[in-house]
């Protein structure tokens, strides 16, 4: 018998970029948490994660979800050297804001502000878009990270002599990198498999 | 086998761009265990191995970046290459594209089209890949106009809810990869 998706329960759409707290409800079926084995249960990575639908339902291919994961942390969180974590997350959100990823864009915009002290500045990103008028620094990575995402990619030796003068070493550049291309990973995900819905 | 990210950018050992990947010694390797569990996964389960290698030429074809383009046509048979670059040459566009939300950022909607196989690329690719191959563009060129009747398509050619999990995961995975070889190569070209 063919599946079917899931209809989602009655809920509110957001209909704009925010870095308030959203849900996200999933359009075909998570695992069932007593039918997840170790395996499925390891692939979580934090145990909390099986509370999240999302994680759950990723959970079906547990090895390429522990891999992902275990891609996604070391990227963002860690504090050796490179880019400082407030513009990791900033590249995220920029790049989430492009793709328009409403639920990742708001995760990521919340750690941007939080890191960096400018909430005022990082909300400025979701209102106007990637084409806000920021610094001279957030302006490079943001311009840089939309690059990275355009189709074609239009990321070249300029994005790179801005990002140079602006500060950013030659590691600095590869974990802005890093960010914006996972993001057009979880962006994929998150805007595919179910839709986000306001709390409360 | 070697990590495909350094292959293809070519990262010799010991040069100033392997240091900088060392750096980020998980990220590296889980990026590369990322790429076995799709292309040489412990169970291949319900995608089969021709299908992942024929959905990863297509993203990469899409993407247009040579190096991450030849791999992944390197893999398959002579026929079903041919076949996935008259679809690609047909489907390639420009991104991201879409609709929000009605609401305030309709202002930024940019609409654009829903691609859909030829009929000589269904003819060539089977049952379940011209659906797997439509949702695809979706997701390379304007994946916020996704929406649950896009699974429901893939569930109707057969896919089960599993198998959209390991396609999607596919699909946006290799638009990471991509992603690290292109900005990586541009950086090693300056270094």
């Amino acid at each position: 018998m063919t599946e079917k998706t899931l209809t989602p329960p009655p809920h509110t759409e957001p209909v704009a970029f925010t870095r308030d707290m959203l849900d996200w409800l999933p359009w075909i079926e998570p695992m069932a948490e007593q039918d997840m084995t170790e395996r499925h249960l390891t692939s979580l990575v934090d145990a909390s994660r099986v509370k999240s639908p999302y994680f759950r339902l990723l959970a079906r291919d547990p090895d390429v979800l522990e891999a992902r994961t275990r891609t996604d942390k070391d990227i963002f969180y860690n504090p050796e050297a490179g880019l400082p974590r407030a513009e990791r997350e900033l590249a995220a959100a920029a790049t989430s804001r492009l793709n328009g990823c409403i639920y990742c864009a708001s995760v990521h915009a919340r750690f941007a502000a939080t890191y960096s002290k400018r909430p005022d500045d990082v909300q400025r990103l979701l209102d106007e878009g990637v084409g806000a008028k920021l610094d001279e620094r957030w302006d490079a990575i943001v311009a840089a990270s939309v690059a990275l995402t355009a189709l074609p990619i239009t990321f070249g030796p300029p994005h790179i002599e801005r990002l140079r003068k602006v500060g950013l070493d030659d590691a600095a550049i590869a974990d802005l990198i890093g960010a914006a291309s996972f993001f057009n990973w979880a962006n994929r995900l998150m805007l595919s498999l179910g839709e986000p819905a306001t709390q409360g | 086998m070697s990590d495909v990210i350094d292959t293809l950018v070519g990262i010799a050992p010991g040069s100033k761009l392997d240091a900088i990947r060392a750096q980020r010694s998980e990220a590296r390797k889980h990026a590369q265990a990322s790429y076995t569990s799709l292309f040489e996964p412990r169970d291949i389960a319900g995608v089969t191995a021709e299908e992942r290698h024929a959905i990863a030429a297509f993203v990469a074809g899409l993407h247009g970046e040579p190096k991450t383009d030849a791999f992944y046509a390197a893999k398959l048979p002579a026929a079903l290459r041919a076949a996935i670059a008259a679809e690609v040459a047909a489907a390639k566009s420009k991104g991201p594209y879409g609709r929000f939300p009605k609401g305030p950022l309709s202002a930024e909607d940019a609409p654009g089209p829903t691609w859909k196989v030829s009929a000589a690329g269904r003819k060539a690719l089977g049952a379940r890949l011209p659906a797997a191959f439509e949702h695809t563009h979706m997701l390379v060129f304007h994946p916020r106009d996704a929406a649950a009747p896009a699974l429901q398509a893939l569930l109707d050619a057969g896919w089960s809810t599993t198998d959209i999990v390991t396609v999607s995961q596919l699909v946006a995975f290799l638009s990471y990869q991509i992603r690290v070889v292109s900005g990586l190569s541009t950086l090693a070209s300056t270094l």
